[in-house]
């Protein structure tokens, strides 16, 4: 109960604080205070990624259901944080590089992102029976989380970054942030990372409960 | 029970031959395969015209027909043993890993054919000029490794999901984003008429190389699960 409350007065925080100190980057201005939001939201649906493919694993190895109740619970809370992501990136975009959409490198990796999050969820949507929609959508979700690392290396040789590469860490791999802005970015990095695991476990205990349901009737 | 080398090769090689013989008992695969090429090839000439484009929209266009053609046809190889119910009897005779790399070897092949025929008629029906022909047909070569080692997994998977041959092409994009994307970057330098020899193109071999081996990797060892199922 306690980790509940704290999520309840991170947020308090973050969302007081990220309007009361000063715009985090002073060239673009008030907007970026989106930052506070979008790259915590960010985060959270690689997590989110990651975090379904370690149960998909988990499953292949255990062949429990659990586990892929489990891995479609983070999928789907995954596929939400992505979107807002994606949608709170191209308000930003708009405002400071004029256009919605310009496939950078990191517009770019969210939208695969997508894309895979859309595959799996209609590779999941095929199969009419439990245990083999559960092992064919558990090989696809490890397989497809294999190629994000060839994503990486070779997006950014298509276009170049728009993105503010120093915002976070500077070239030098130190931190590149005022003490005011950090003390509202990582409140609000733990604070999303937590929410996203506490609707992880309530999105787990429904599915499981659906799926006994299923079983019984 | 264990598995020697040569019962391996012996197996594979099977596997392979009986693939082989069934296509060209009736030639599915490798009719849909061409004459999906053909027809885009067809598509994309009349729609060019005489006008002369830029090499990356050459290398984009190849690698686009290439990609479509391949979803056209590449998980026949595993739908074909669903529809005749002959996937048990293949369970019973060869492990998972020859049976793999059987499948693997037959998709390169209808792979390599396709671009044998596909890649001299579209540089006769379009102004693309191949300044480094030994580079091209390197990365011709590399990317239907890479196309056939990412797909044939995938191919299996629709096969086990009740031949959904819709949502080949859905599951096979996200993964196959990053040789496409090295595929046509190293095309447009081959393409380009100031050629710069390997040195320019080293990165994206590199990556179409190690791109395969994941890929090749990752699915004999998922192969397992998504065959015994």
């Amino acid at each position: 109960m306690w980790w509940k409350i704290l999520i309840f007065i991170l947020m308090c925080w973050v969302i007081v604080m990220a309007f009361l100190t000063p715009a985090p980057q002073q060239m673009i201005g008030e907007a970026s205070r989106i930052f506070y939001f979008h790259v915590p939201q960010a985060w959270v649906s690689v997590v989110a990624f990651l975090w379904s493919m370690i149960f998909s694993i988990k499953y292949l190895r255990r062949n429990e259901l659990a586990d892929d109740d489990a891995a479609l619970a983070a999928a789907q809370l995954g596929l939400v944080f992505c979107f807002l992501a994606t949608v709170t990136g191209s308000l930003f975009a708009k405002v400071t590089w004029q256009s919605f959409w310009n496939w950078d490198p990191r517009e770019t990796s969210i939208f695969i992102l997508l894309l895979i999050y859309g595959a799996y969820f209609a590779l999941r949507s095929a199969i009419e029976d439990p245990e083999r929609k559960a092992k064919l959508a558990a090989v696809y979700s490890i397989f497809a989380f294999i190629t994000v690392p060839f994503l990486i290396f070779v997006v950014p040789r298509v276009m170049p970054s728009l993105h503010p590469s120093d915002s976070i860490v500077d070239k030098s791999g130190k931190i590149a942030m005022s003490g005011d802005t950090m003390m509202v970015f990582f409140p609000s990095l733990i604070a999303f990372t937590m929410l996203f695991f506490w609707m992880f476990t309530v999105a787990r205990r429904v599915l499981g409960k659906e799926r006994r349901y299923l079983e019984e009737s | 029970m264990p598995t020697t080398s040569i019962g391996l090769m012996t197996k594979l090689l099977a596997v392979l031959k009986k693939d082989l013989r069934c296509e060209f008992r009736t030639r599915y695969a490798l009719n849909a395969i061409l004459l999906f090429g053909v027809t885009t090839l067809t598509v994309v000439s009349f729609s060019i015209g005489q006008k002369s484009l830029q090499p990356a929209v050459y290398a984009a266009l190849l690698w686009i027909i290439l990609f479509f053609s391949a979803m056209s046809g590449l998980a026949q190889v595993f739908i074909r043993e669903e529809e005749t119910k002959t996937a048990t009897v293949l369970k019973l005779t060869a492990d998972p890993t020859a049976i793999y790399l059987g499948k693997l070897l037959f998709n390169l092949i209808l792979l390599l054919i396709l671009e044998i025929i596909i890649a001299p008629l579209f540089l006769v029906f379009t102004d693309a000029v191949v300044s480094e022909p030994l580079l091209f047909i390197l990365i011709l070569f590399l990317g239907a490794v890479s196309l056939a080692g990412a797909t044939t997994l995938i191919a299996a998977i629709i096969s086990k999901a009740g031949v959904k041959n819709a949502l080949f092409a859905v599951l096979a994009f996200p993964i196959l984003l990053p040789l496409l994307i090295g595929a046509i970057k190293a095309t447009t330098a081959v393409f380009s008429t100031r050629a710069s020899g390997f040195a320019s193109i080293s990165g994206e071999i590199q990556l179409l190389f190690g791109y395969a081996v994941v890929m090749i990797t990752a699915s004999l060892l998922l192969f397992e699960f998504v065959w015994d199922e």
